[in-house]
């Protein structure tokens, strides 16, 4: 075989680690000033949360984006995380556990990693379908335990805690924001892991896998055994994200926290982020929290919305937001991007147009099946509508049609004029590839 | 003195059906078999039974003197015997380096590791830059595979078959949906990668069975009913019978 001086000399390093390391360097600055530029306690409990979510759909991803497993039982392991986190707070908290509140999302991590020892060891024997369709069951049984075991669980109302038991250096973790940092922490160190993760032999392989299971097999690797050490290292990222939940809330309840809702959440938001992208569910945990506490605060029909958002995702970018942003990212480092300006623009318009009058549709009708005792009125962003006057009702099917043909007029002119942009790189690329 | 590849009394019935019936072969270390019959006389299925893919119904496998049968594939290929698949077999989603390297790692004992970075491991890098001169794709090397050609995946089919250093490669219909030039070239690549190793290919080109092949086993109706070398084969008067001679097995047994 070649001998390894030689094979550096070939071996060619991308030169992509500073641009890494600048990313890296970005992310790290935005966790840490992001408390000082929000400093509501709206904003301090959302960023609280988007920092726990972020490891829990990175973990996630390890199975749906990096190892091709649908699961619908994610929930399982960040919310037995945070119940290992609750006991063995309230355990330290009489002094029972040397534990100290830093190491208690570890715990957590080490309790989910072994829930998904056992209950992975029968999941990751199948793959595909199957491989849903018993994580769909054993999520349903696991949540249905919750319930059994009130002693562990909590029952109905949960198990409570208080996190406030200790110091470590000079913070006792009372305050919001210290209880963030400690997240942020967390987050940093849990996505530069995850990351990490996706560059050794097992991460590559497991790529494989979800490729190609068939052929993995005759290279060599088990991919029952491969898929079983995946699930388990993203049971212990998922079990770290529920520590740290338990610890932001104080109070874990199994109805909740164990639910397939809880799980299918999760699923949502990671594909609606970017699968295919490691950064991908990165977004989806902003957006996660974006539409939980925000959009729902906006509107009763935030469900409808969250649910028509997800099925145009998959049907027109089922790469998710990352790949739409790598796409245009891609079309600008070829200068292409500034004859699509305009269009983005056009599109936004029409989008906005169209999205005004549907919701005006939905709000209205939500509003007279739920609130018509209320009176016609309903209020709609800036203004009101009236339910009873038919001019308010034309007016918002109008806009509805006015934006949705525009939308659809520009939409295929920017499909043209994208897919000219597309070819012209695909040939500059062809060019290079000669020329090198 | 043990064989690289044994078959004994080998039979593989699909519930009722008989493919397999009673195949006997024995391949010395470094012989270069071509397998050749005409269609459905289980050849395919022949090299799923030694690759691991399915499972003999009675017979033994063995592999360099080791019974082998009733092992999954990625022993057997543990045990140093890789394929490849006649409908090509490859990670799409990964870059054609990434495919090559994947093939490599467990050779090296890289195995399930999640403690340290591709990015280091010298020599597996190192020897899918080889393989990916060896195949021909060094221009291709971060393309994704699903991007490449037919001709390209092909080659790179074979990249990931020899990438992990198997001493005993099974070849299936390596050449199919080639063109003649395409064809030419690759037999010429099969030799170069293949030198030195035990190598069985499934072909339906006449042409590629002699340009690869020091013997010839043929298969017709689920045995092994002649396995010498091509000019002794010709003469045989079983095959002559069976599978050569007769104008209508010619024409519907794609003897090209």
């Amino acid at each position: 075989m070649t001998p390894s001086t030689s094979a550096d000399s070939f071996y060619r390093f991308r030169p992509l680690n500073v641009g890494r390391f600048a990313v890296w360097l970005l992310f790290a600055i935005a966790l840490i000033v992001a408390p000082l530029l929000f400093t509501s306690s709206l904003a301090m409990t959302m960023l609280s949360q988007i920092g726990y979510l972020i490891i829990i759909c990175l973990s996630y991803n390890i199975l749906l984006g990096q190892g091709g497993m649908l699961s619908f039982g994610h929930a399982i392991y960040t919310g037995l995380g945070s119940f290992t986190a609750v006991h063995l707070m309230n355990l330290a908290g009489e002094g029972r556990v040397p534990m100290p509140l830093v190491l208690i999302p570890v715990a957590a991590g080490l309790g989910g990693a072994f829930f998904a020892a056992l209950f992975g060891y029968v999941t990751t024997k199948k793959s595909g379908t199957t491989f849903a369709m018993i994580t769909l069951g054993l999520g349903e049984l696991v949540a249905a335990m919750g319930l059994m075991f009130p002693s562990f669980f909590g029952g109905e109302g949960g198990v409570t805690t208080n996190r406030v038991y200790g110091k470590f250096l000079w913070w006792d973790f009372g305050p919001q924001i210290q209880v963030y940092y400690l997240i942020a922490a967390y987050c940093f160190v849990c996505t530069a892991l995850m990351f990490a993760f996706t560059g050794t032999p097992l991460g590559r392989i497991l790529n494989a896998v979800r490729d190609n299971p068939e052929r993995v097999e005759f290279i060599g690797y088990n991919t029952q055994r491969v898929r079983y050490l995946a699930f388990i290292i993203s049971g212990f990222f998922a079990g770290i994200g529920g520590g740290l939940a338990a610890i932001n809330f104080e109070i874990v309840n199994a109805s909740d926290s164990l639910s397939t809702i809880r799980s299918g959440g999760y699923l949502l938001f990671t594909f609606l982020g970017g699968a295919t992208f490691f950064f991908g569910p990165i977004i989806g945990a902003v957006l996660l929290v974006f539409a939980s506490i925000l959009l729902s605060e906006l509107s009763k029909a935030w469900l409808l919305y969250l649910g028509l958002v997800f099925l145009l995702m998959v049907m027109f970018a089922p790469g998710g937001i990352a790949s739409l942003i790598m796409m245009n990212l891609r079309v600008a480092s070829f200068g292409k991007f500034r004859r699509l300006r305009g269009l983005y623009a056009g599109l936004a318009a029409a989008a906005v147009l169209l999205i005004a009058g549907l919701a005006a549709i939905v709000e209205m009708i939500y509003h007279i099946q739920l609130d018509a005792a209320l009176g016609p009125k309903v209020r709609f962003i800036a203004t009101e509508l009236d339910t009873s006057s038919s001019a308010t009702w034309a007016l918002a099917v109008a806009l509805a049609v006015a934006g949705g043909a525009l939308l659809e007029w520009l939409r295929r002119r920017f499909v043209q004029v994208w897919g000219k942009a597309q070819e012209e790189i695909e040939a500059e690329i062809k060019r290079k590839e000669m020329g090198a | 003195m043990s064989y690289a590849i044994e078959l004994k009394d080998l039979h593989k019935s699909f519930g009722r059906t008989e493919i397999i019936r009673g195949a006997n072969l024995a391949v010395r270390e470094g012989e270069r078999v071509a397998v050749i019959g005409p269609n459905g006389a289980g050849k395919s299925t022949l090299f799923n039974l030694i690759s691991g893919r399915l499972h003999p119904t009675s017979g033994d496998v063995l592999l360099h003197g080791e019974r082998i049968n009733g092992l999954p594939p990625y022993e057997i290929n543990r045990r140093g015997l890789s394929r490849s698949f006649q409908i090509t077999n490859i990670f799409p989603k990964l870059s054609v380096f990434e495919n090559l390297r994947c093939g490599v790692l467990w050779s090296l004992g890289y195995r399930y590791t999640f403690l340290r970075f591709l990015a280091n491991l010298h020599d597996a890098n190192a020897r899918a830059e080889t393989l990916l001169q060896q195949v021909g794709l060094a221009r291709k090397r971060d393309v994704l595979a699903a991007n490449l050609t037919y001709a390209e995946q092909r080659a790179l089919e074979i990249g990931i078959t020899i990438a992990g250093g198997a001493s005993v490669i099974l070849l299936d219909e390596p050449t199919a949906g080639m063109s003649k030039t395409e064809t030419t070239h690759f037999i010429h690549l099969i030799r170069e990668v293949t030198a030195g190793k035990t190598l069985l290919t499934v072909e339906h080109d006449m042409g590629v069975v002699f340009g690869l092949a020091d013997k010839i086993a043929v298969v017709v109706y689920g045995e092994v009913i002649a396995f010498d070398t091509p000019d002794a084969v010709r003469a045989n008067p079983r095959v002559q019978e069976a599978y050569l001679g007769s104008p209508v097995a010619e024409a519907q047994g794609g003897m090209h």
